[in-house]
């Protein structure tokens, strides 16, 4: 690959760019990804042009191992299709391969969050009479409930991580300790939160989302402000890896539609 | 066999007030066309099914043609929110809409259900979420075999499935490719079916990978572009500045009404309603 030359300044991550390149590190090589649209589809490509060239990218829209070139529109594109290595109907999707659990990662973006992962994509507000009414459930629930773990990713600000959700969508990890498995969901839940302050991880115990990394310039006051439960912090909070500048020219690249 | 008409007839035959549409494509072959005629034939208090009502279902939304929605994701894909829809639920604009909410996984198993003739369909869902509170159609099933429970979900058996294909030949037997949503499963699943295509040809194209025989189909009608906005693999891609577009004009309701007066009670056709947008450069008028 050529590398066009960009300006020193340049260099240096916006928060959303950090967050999806945080967010692309956390995909092994090989993983098979059940991708949500927008930002965890980008950073799933991301990962698929750097470290990750066999992670199988899989879309609700039935299309199994795409490989885009660039961010898709929505959920169905028809670059999609053309790159995959199956394109098989929806209810298939959801039960050959989600379902009968062939899936490693669910990749799911929310509106809301609360400590232990749990989602809200359906209304802000009294469901009856909604404040906001949001697009509603899609994949997730199942997405949630069957996938070998599931990764957040999400902007941090008190609006979105809350101390309750509004209506509880895709169950993370439940009312904590033990819950979730009590319920009887085969994928182990949510295990990290990428947001464009830092990470959050699970406590391995109790399932709730512990402050675990800053990303450069953050600071733990910041990550508190923007969260509307009060978030614990590890006792060693590391600052991420800064974006390197391969990471940005292909995130970039990805975004003009020519990686 | 299928009856191979226009659309126009298609929509005065089988669709009545007050009964259940079911209108499939998954961001691709979305039957717009269909749905713009079922709003100038002025069709009302209809049930809707859709798993993802976009700009489509906005539009009949907002047209007053909905008493209520069944449905799993409700958005303008790739742009935000339905405004339409929205005003609809947050504001009874123009009137109430009530809504049956389900995921993605329990609408495809409530289709599957339907065209397999059976009452209802199960899977591993729902658990723990707060659907279960506020949609009846969900409950659970215990497995004879090994005790354990499952979510079933009641089988969808639209009064009439429409979708948009890329061919059908001289007899009516539809072809498409490319991403396949539910689009058979609507149409088994029906008791009467509509499918627009692209174009009539001799012999289906070899990238066909899902054909429906001309016999479980009521009718066929030519409509080339009736799947615009959206997109028809290896005819003609998403016309994105149209969902862009659409952001704006439903969000103001004189700008909606004024838009489905003049692109669909003021034309004939949809051929018709592309020439404006094309004549227009998109969607705003």
């Amino acid at each position: 690959m050529t590398t066009p030359v960009i300006a020193d300044e340049e260099l240096v991550a916006t928060d959303d760019e950090m967050m999806m390149i945080v967010a692309a590190r956390e995909l092994r090589n090989g993983v098979v990804c059940f991708v949500g649209i927008g930002m965890p589809s980008t950073a799933a490509n991301l990962a698929r042009h750097m470290h990750a060239p066999d992670a199988v990218l899989i879309y609700e829209s039935g299309t199994i191992g795409a490989k885009p070139t660039k961010p898709p529109l929505s959920i169905g594109d028809g670059e999609l299709a053309d790159t995959a290595d199956a394109v098989v109907s929806v209810p298939e999707i959801f039960t050959y391969w989600l379902q009968a659990g062939r899936i490693d990662v669910g990749f799911l973006g929310a509106a809301q969050l609360d400590k232990y992962g749990n989602i809200n994509s359906t209304v802000v507000g009294d469901y009856d009479h909604p404040k906001v009414r949001l697009p509603g459930a899609g994949g997730a629930p199942e997405i949630a409930g069957s996938a070998g773990e599931i990764f957040l990713m999400l902007r941090q600000n008190n609006r979105a991580f809350v101390e309750k959700v509004d209506f509880l969508t895709s169950v993370g990890n439940a009312e904590g300790g033990d819950s979730r498995q009590r319920m009887g969901m085969r994928g182990k839940g949510p295990s990290v939160v990428i947001t464009d302050i830092g990470v959050l991880r699970a406590d391995p115990v109790s399932g709730e989302f512990v402050l675990t990394s800053l990303h450069e310039g953050k600071t733990v006051d910041e990550a508190k402000a923007a969260t509307g439960w009060d978030l614990r912090i590890a006792e060693n909070v590391e600052t991420t890896a800064p974006a390197t500048a391969e990471e940005l020219r292909v995130l970039r690249a990805l975004k003009a539609g020519s990686a | 066999m299928a009856n191979i008409t226009t659309l126009s007839d298609a929509i005065a035959t089988h669709v009545r007030d007050g009964q259940t549409l079911a209108l499939e494509g998954f961001t691709h072959l979305i039957p717009n066309a269909a749905a713009h005629e079922i709003i100038r034939q002025r069709r009302k208090n209809l049930t809707l099914v859709r798993m993802t009502p976009d700009v489509t279902y906005d539009q009949l939304i907002g047209a007053g043609c909905a008493d209520k929605l069944i449905f799993s994701w409700g958005g303008n894909p790739g742009v935000g929110s339905l405004h339409r829809f929205r005003d609809a639920v947050e504001r009874e604009y123009p009137h109430q809409l009530e809504i049956e909410e389900h995921s993605h996984a329990g609408m495809a198993t409530r289709y599957v259900a339907g065209a397999s003739g059976l009452p209802f369909g199960m899977l591993r869902g729902y658990v723990g979420t707060d659907l279960l509170k506020y949609t009846s159609t969900i409950s659970t099933v215990t497995c004879p075999f090994t005790g354990e429970e499952l979510a079933a979900v009641p089988a969808l058996t639209p009064d009439v499935g429409i979708i948009h294909a890329q061919q059908a030949d001289r007899h009516g037997n539809v072809g498409l490719w490319g991403i396949q949503g539910v689009q058979k499963e609507a149409v088994m699943a029906s008791k009467a079916s509509i499918v627009t295509v692209e174009e009539i040809v001799d012999e289906l194209d070899p990238r066909v990978t899902v054909t429906i025989p001309s016999w479980v189909i009521s009718s066929v009608a030519v409509v080339p572009r009736g799947a615009h906005p959206s997109y028809a693999h290896g005819y003609y891609e998403r016309d994105n500045d149209f969902y862009i577009g659409w952001d704006s004009i439903s969000k103001d309701r004189d700008a909606f009404n004024a838009w489905i007066e003049r692109h669909i009670h003021q034309t004939s056709d949809y051929a018709e309603h592309l020439r404006l947008v094309d004549a227009e450069e998109g969607v705003l008028a």
